[in-house]
């Protein structure tokens, strides 16, 4: 049941990926509510299949690689929804519409059946520590997909070179400030993921910190947003610096999310291809 | 009934011909009258701007309609037919109704999307109507025209971006800062175009203006003018990082600000986003200004750049009015059709009456013999006679309307039985009821 959801959400993120591309060829701002529209069921849909899931298998579903796809695109679905619902920026619509659908097909070519829940994560401090790092993860992918676009309007007003894209985009300012307003709440929500985790490992294992790759990155990455933080609030860093910042830090996210669950193995090990 | 106009515009004729053509305003009701009372028309509508010279009339022949207004251009202007051969252009039913309505939603203007043509062409209506030179059909006709342009500003960016440089430059500051609400500029030097610039912003938003000047009083008199504050030449560096707008134009031959002086600007101010506009020429500011991060620096090549592409996108946006009217043309000239098919259909109608009657008469005056009951058959046999041979012609007709190809039928159909068609008198029912 709640695989049928979760091929009826994939087919309504592309629909609000396609609404969105048509408002944004043609340039007609007012039309943008179809597609947040089709965004926002999308999201309610993907919500039920999740609810589903979480009723047919007895645990919060992000414990494999499917389920962490999922949820990772739920939460941007829901952020974006949450940004874009007085913006109206067509661009970034299409922009995070295609990412979260990728995340979607992608998580629909693996094994998407449920499993017995490894005794590990058999915690309370499951949904607590996943849904938050999810949550700061999600808001780091809509700073990334801000700072993309402020490069690239930046890089048309220095040049004087003006695409079609120039007049689709909103202002630098508009754009930095979400970089800005991801940041304040991105980082907090990153910082109690990676407390929440030590908090439970400690419970679990009887230590905080245990070094394991996907601690190690999270750090890394941690590091990366406070420096940038940091920047913003004391010397003035904004715009183009910002900017490149959000892109690094996203990859590092995506990394630390993909990148050490396919590559390195270690005690956060659950969510990797075999399930 | 047709549609049709004959006219110049700044596409076909220079303004030498143009300014020869132009009806003065306290002319033309008199040309309006002498125009409306020629044969040919029924309702005639004169639009003359700087840019155009338009007649549109209606009339049962656009042929003699058409020549009849090329021979009044002509001839109230006191101009050999020959000067205006080759700048005139005509058009008549579908073509002048896509004339008029691209008219209408600027897309015949010099500047694509200005908006002061729907202005003047309602200004033409409005003479016509007080002059009572148009009736039912370009009533309609310029209603819908009005109503089309409405929707092309609407629904197409037709008029979206700025094409005057002191406009873009406006643009720009809002690309840049979101909202110029709240902003500051800062005047440096007092040129014509500067001021224009610095009015353009504080028109829109921006409350805080700094002026300098070499001449100290000039710099007061300037900032008396945009309620502003007056700062000495020397002193504006020291300024600079209040500022999030400059304004330049003094003629100075060297720069007047150095990446320097910006930078230092930028630090204290901790990085918030400047943009410098250098109207001079030569210039004032230094061009690596631009290479600073958080810096936009445009120069007047710069903003005529900004225009051009502004204007590039207002051609791209012209592609979709060009849809939105065809589809308005089809509309309508349906609703124009639908005049005529009803009259047309209770013409024939009546006209075969006519006859029936009139052979019925004569074939009883012969036939004195005929008992009642053997009228009555006659009598009823003709009737089923006419009405079996009109079934036809009139349910195709009434299909061809629904498919907007009544013309040709309602044409013939006078021609052949030579009807004298009037107009319906409550145009919308006759479309509304098939």
């Amino acid at each position: 049941m709640n695989i049928l959801l979760y091929k009826v959400a994939l087919l309504l993120y592309l629909v609000a990926t396609l609404l969105a591309l048509v408002s944004a060829v043609r340039n007609r701002p007012e039309r943008s509510s179809w597609s947040m529209t089709a965004l926002l069921l999308a999201f309610t849909v993907h919500s039920l299949t999740l609810l589903v899931r979480y009723l047919e298998a007895g645990y919060t579903p992000v414990t494999n690689l499917h389920e962490s796809l999922s949820f990772f695109a739920w939460t941007l679905a829901g952020v974006f929804t949450l940004v874009n619902w007085r913006l109206r920026m067509d661009v970034l619509a299409v922009t995070t519409c295609t990412l979260i659908l990728v995340l979607m097909l992608f998580g629909s070519l693996i094994p998407m059946q449920t499993q017995p829940l490894n005794p590990a994560l058999d915690s309370f401090w499951l949904p607590i520590h996943v849904g938050l790092a999810f949550l700061g993860n999600a808001v780091f992918t809509v700073a990334f997909v801000a700072g993309i676009f402020y490069l690239v309007q930046e890089r048309m007003l220095k040049s004087k070179k003006f695409s079609a894209l120039y007049y689709r985009l909103p202002s630098l300012e508009t754009l930095d400030s979400i970089n800005y307003r991801c940041l304040t709440f991105g980082f907090p929500l990153m910082t109690m993921g990676i407390i929440s985790g030590a908090v439970w490992a400690e419970s679990a294992w009887g230590t905080y910190w245990s070094w394991d790759p996907k601690e190690a990155w999270a750090l890394i990455t941690w590091f990366l947003y406070a420096a940038l933080l940091h920047g913003r609030l004391t010397v003035g860093w904004r715009g183009r610096r910002a900017a490149i910042f959000a892109i690094i830090g996203f990859l590092f996210v995506l990394f630390t999310f993909l990148g050490v669950n396919l590559l390195l193995p270690g005690l956060h090990s659950y969510s990797s291809m075999a399930g | 009934m047709d549609i049709f106009v004959v006219g110049l515009s700044h596409k076909t004729a220079p303004v030498a011909l143009r300014e020869k053509v132009a009806f003065a305003p306290e002319r033309l009701a008199q040309a309006l009258h002498q125009l409306a009372a020629l044969a040919p028309l029924r309702e005639v509508l004169i639009v003359s701007t700087c840019n155009r010279v338009e007649l549109y009339a209606s009339g049962p022949d656009a042929a003699a309609g058409s020549a009849a207004l090329r021979d009044f251009l002509a001839g109230y202007h006191q101009l050999p037919a020959s000067e205006l051969n080759g700048h005139l252009y005509a058009h008549q039913g579908p073509s002048a109704i896509r004339h008029a309505f691209r008219v209408a939603a600027s897309l015949d203007s010099m500047v694509i999307g200005e908006p002061q043509i729907l202005g003047q062409i309602k200004t033409a209506y409005q003479n016509a109507v007080e002059h009572k030179t148009v009736g039912l059909i370009l009533n309609r006709f310029f209603h819908k025209a009005f109503s089309v342009a409405k929707r092309v500003r609407t629904e197409t960016n037709i008029a979206g971006n700025a094409v005057s440089v002191s406009f873009a430059a406006v643009e720009l500051a809002r690309k840049i800062f979101g909202s110029i609400e709240g902003k500051k500029v800062l005047l440096i030097g007092a040129g014509e175009m500067c001021e224009l610039a610095a009015r353009h912003f504080v028109n829109n938003g921006v409350d805080r203006v700094l002026v300098t000047n070499r001449t100290f009083a000039r710099a007061e008199a300037l900032a008396r003018e945009f309620s502003g504050q007056a700062v000495l030449f020397d002193n504006f560096p020291d300024h600079l990082h209040q500022v999030d707008i400059v304004l330049s134009s003094t003629g100075a031959t060297s720069f007047v600000i150095h990446p320097q002086q910006v930078q230092q600007a930028l630090r204290q101010r901790k990085n918030r986003p400047m943009f410098f506009i250098d109207i001079a020429v030569p210039r004032d500011i230094d061009p690596r200004v631009n290479d600073l991060n958080n810096v936009y620096l445009y120069d007047v090549d710069d903003l005529q750049g900004v225009v051009n592409a502004n204007l590039k996108e207002r051609h791209k946006e012209a592609e979709q009015a060009e849809q939105i009217i065809e589809h308005e043309i089809g509309q309508f000239s349906s609703w124009l059709q639908g005049l005529q098919v009803v009259p047309t259909i209770a013409a024939l109608r009546r006209k075969v009456e006519e006859l029936r009657q009139a052979e019925l008469e004569r074939t009883f005056g012969n036939l004195k013999e005929l008992d009642e009951r053997q009228r009555r058959a006659i009598e009823a046999m003709s009737a089923a006679l006419v009405n079996k041979l009109l079934h036809g012609p009139t349910q195709r007709l009434r299909e061809a309307q629904k498919q907007d190809q009544a013309q040709p039928y309602v044409d013939a159909l006078q021609q052949l039985f030579e009807l004298e068609v009037g107009l319906a008198d409550e145009p919308l029912r006759t479309l509304d009821e098939h």
